[in-house]
């Protein structure tokens, strides 16, 4: 029995040896389940894309839930040696773990998500313009609210969730110059209970309109309960369950185009260091169907929106805006700089809110 | 007919069998259910129990990677097996974890960036005084008000959590980390960093201190009075009070120890292995570590043995996953089968199997 295990393992061993050796190795860690509906999600389709695009030529391996600690280091660290060529690293607490497993494995390369981080030359890092897409839901969030209070659950006070909440608001006041924006912060990514009772709290505020920069679908589940005075957006993966009402239109964060890139230019030996940095244009950040409940004028004013992002024609962070202090902070007309939002710590003129600190 | 017999005394035998029986089960069931979903079952249960010791291309990494997984989970369920005892629940290992992190990074990164070796103690000992001041809230409102320690501590853990979030992106964030939330990298810097002791061995101060902890918690439930005394007030409360035992002094001590040696596995993992306090840096460790306690029979040396069996499944589990794609919840599912067999075969210590009919006495 034992002998048996013993030889059937040498046979795995040496069958994946030589697999190893044909194809291309793309290695995936995720911070959630891959049925999370949302981030996650997400993630793996994009790993499935590589898979369908490049066939028997590339293999793909993936572990989820993989804690941000400890456990990190010790999973990137057994996929190098497991034989990836190339390790995508999804959430932002690993920065460091990716930086500390590439200096010991040089052969390898990482691409880590949202961080800014690059200590090594085979690390890269990629995030997606998600302001863009909130632009275009604040948009509706603004046309459609009848309390003209909009809502926004928010998880961690980074640059990232604060460029999100200045876009959906500033996008909202053009909209509607009365509405008033609230923020619940949660302070996770994923945790349903907490999304639904802050989605819970904002509606018996008399929130109407709710957007989510969390993972899970409870927001829309929780909206869905008021039947029909409630709306809410699909956040990271479409969320078309929830459509047409609550879900009017969703932010889909698509990563296919660019994993389909990186692993391709393993394969032929391009890959080089870089930060990616990409939004609508490259497909990366796309707006799920805006459903019927939306009124047909408010839906071709987000979809010619849509186009002008697409086209490079509009940025969403477009001068004049003041901050909330009031100080000024675009000139008419003038466009803000990567570098202001990438170290956003600000909200702009008009949310009456402080940022937690 | 079938039916359970009292045994006059617990059976050495089965109290050795048990672990080994549950074990055995668990990779019947286990292959079950890997065969359910699509894995071949032998090869799933060789790369859990096998390749983490034995793989030549993955054990030299993962075997070092047992201890520093196991030592947390050793540390804390030391602690934990004292006060359970003596009847004193602290479900809180978890919050105490926490906070011993957060005093021990405080307390080195107030130095920054002095490169005096008396910062790691001090930050030892940091970490130990924040994980003993979390654990005497229980402790102090059990003693003077009667409150329920177990609901106490599990809701410091909530708290725990909220002040890591806080402090992660307020008072210890990294001043070069842009804005994101996060402390500096302890484990890069030289004062501060829980190095191996010997490198490649994956034993860093906190594993040593586990092992410390594991022959410190043999010699006190053994060979010393204040054992004796946890023992007799877990077993025989009012026999405890006649003896002298002032039970106050006796939560205090439990609760008081479990919380230092918490304190000071969050501090070991914070700077080593994790390197820095992030918004989730906890990852249930003080949780798992009431498993470990309990799959180790509350006895130190089984607690050695169950805390290294549990990174086992980890670290096998993870190359599971890798290997053969297998989802992470079935995982968890084979983690939680282990303990249910364990759990379920211990009937077998207090009670043997008769089968026959029923006599009438």
């Amino acid at each position: 029995m034992f002998k048996k295990i013993l030889v059937a393992g040498a046979l795995t061993a040496a069958a994946l040896g030589t697999q190893a050796a044909a194809a291309t190795k793309a290695c995936f860690v995720y911070v959630g389940p891959i049925g999370d509906g949302g981030w996650t999600y997400q993630h793996h389709q994009g790993a499935l894309a590589v898979k369908e695009t490049y066939g028997d030529d590339v293999e793909i391996a993936w572990q989820e839930t993989v804690p941000e600690g400890a456990d990190a280091e010790r999973v990137l660290t057994q996929m190098a040696l497991s034989g990836c060529n190339i390790i995508f690293t999804t959430s932002f607490g690993y920065m460091d773990p990716t930086n500390n497993v590439a200096a010991k494995f040089p052969d390898v390369k990482f691409e880590h998500a949202t961080g800014y981080k690059r200590l090594h030359p085979n690390v890269s890092t990629y995030d997606a313009r998600f302001y863009e897409g909130r632009a275009v839901v604040g948009h509706i969030a603004g046309s459609m609210t009848k309390t003209n209070k909009i809502g926004y659950i928010a998880s961690f006070p980074i640059p990232e969730v604060i460029q999100g909440i200045n876009s959906y608001y500033l996008h909202a006041k053009k909209a509607n110059p009365d509405v008033e924006v609230v923020v619940t912060w949660v302070y996770t990514w994923f945790d349903p209970a907490k999304e639904a009772d802050a989605a819970r709290a904002m509606i018996d505020q008399g929130v109407d309109v709710i957007t989510a920069h969390t993972d899970s679908t409870a927001p829309l589940a929780e909206a869905a309960k008021e039947g029909g005075s409630v709306i809410g957006f699909g956040q990271a993966s479409d969320m078309a369950a929830f459509g047409p009402s609550p879900r009017v239109a969703s932010i889909i964060d698509n990563w296919n185009p660019y994993y389909i890139k990186r692993v391709g230019a393993v394969m032929d030996g391009t890959w080089e260091q870089q930060a990616s940095w990409a939004g609508m244009p490259e497909g990366e950040v796309v707006i799920g169907e805006i459903t019927d409940a939306v009124p047909a004028e408010v839906k071709a004013e987000a979809e010619a929106m849509i186009a002008a992002i697409t086209a490079g024609e509009y940025h969403p962070f477009t001068g004049p805006i003041n901050k909330a202090d009031g100080s000024p902070w675009l000139a008419e007309g003038e466009i803000a700089a990567d570098g202001d939002l990438l170290s956003m710590g600000f909200y702009v003129e008009g949310i009456t809110a402080e940022i937690p600190k | 007919m079938i039916r359970l017999e009292k045994r006059p005394q617990p059976s050495q035998v089965w109290t050795v069998m048990t672990p080994v029986l549950a074990v055995f089960l668990t990779m019947i069931v286990g292959g079950i259910m890997f065969a359910m979903l699509d894995t071949p079952p032998l090869e799933a249960i060789r790369i859990i129990f096998w390749d983490p010791l034995f793989n030549t291309q993955f054990a030299s990494f993962t075997r070092p990677q047992l201890l520093v997984k196991a030592g947390p989970l050793i540390l804390i369920a030391i602690g934990l097996s004292i006060g359970f005892k003596a009847g004193i629940w602290n479900i809180g290992a978890e919050g105490q974890y926490i906070m011993g992190a957060i005093f021990g990074a405080g307390a080195g990164l107030a130095f920054y960036p002095s490169e005096s070796w008396l910062i790691f103690p001090f930050m030892i000992i940091a970490g130990a005084f924040g994980g003993f001041l979390w654990a005497m809230i229980p402790a102090i409102l059990r003693t003077a008000f009667r409150t329920n320690e177990i609901l106490v501590s599990l809701m410091l853990v909530y708290v725990a959590e909220a002040m890591l979030a806080s402090v992660s992106q307020g008072l210890l964030r990294n001043p070069e980390g842009l804005g994101f939330p996060g402390s500096r990298n302890l484990s890069q810097w030289d004062a501060s960093a829980n190095r191996e002791i010997i490198a490649g061995s994956g034993m860093h101060w906190g594993v040593l201190t586990a092992f410390i902890a594991v022959i410190f918690a043999y010699v006190l439930m053994t060979r010393h009075i204040q054992g004796f005394n946890v023992r007799l007030t877990g077993e025989a409360p009012r026999a405890a009070r006649f003896a002298g035992v002032i039970p106050a002094r006796i939560v205090i001590f439990c609760l008081g120890l479990s919380g230092v040696l918490a304190g000071m596995a969050g501090l070991f993992e914070v700077a080593g292995p994790a390197g820095q306090i992030s918004i989730d840096f906890n990852s249930g460790y003080g949780f798992t570590a009431i498993i470990v306690a309990f799959l180790g029979r509350l006895h130190p040396v089984g607690i050695l043995l169950a805390g290294l069996l549990m990174a086992l499944t980890y670290i096998g589990g993870e190359l599971a996953q890798l290997m053969l794609g297998v989802p992470g919840a079935s995982i968890q599912l084979f983690q939680g089968m282990l303990l249910f067999f364990l759990l379920a075969t211990d009937v077998f210590i207090n009670f043997r199997l008769r089968i026959g009919r029923t006599e009438v006495a």
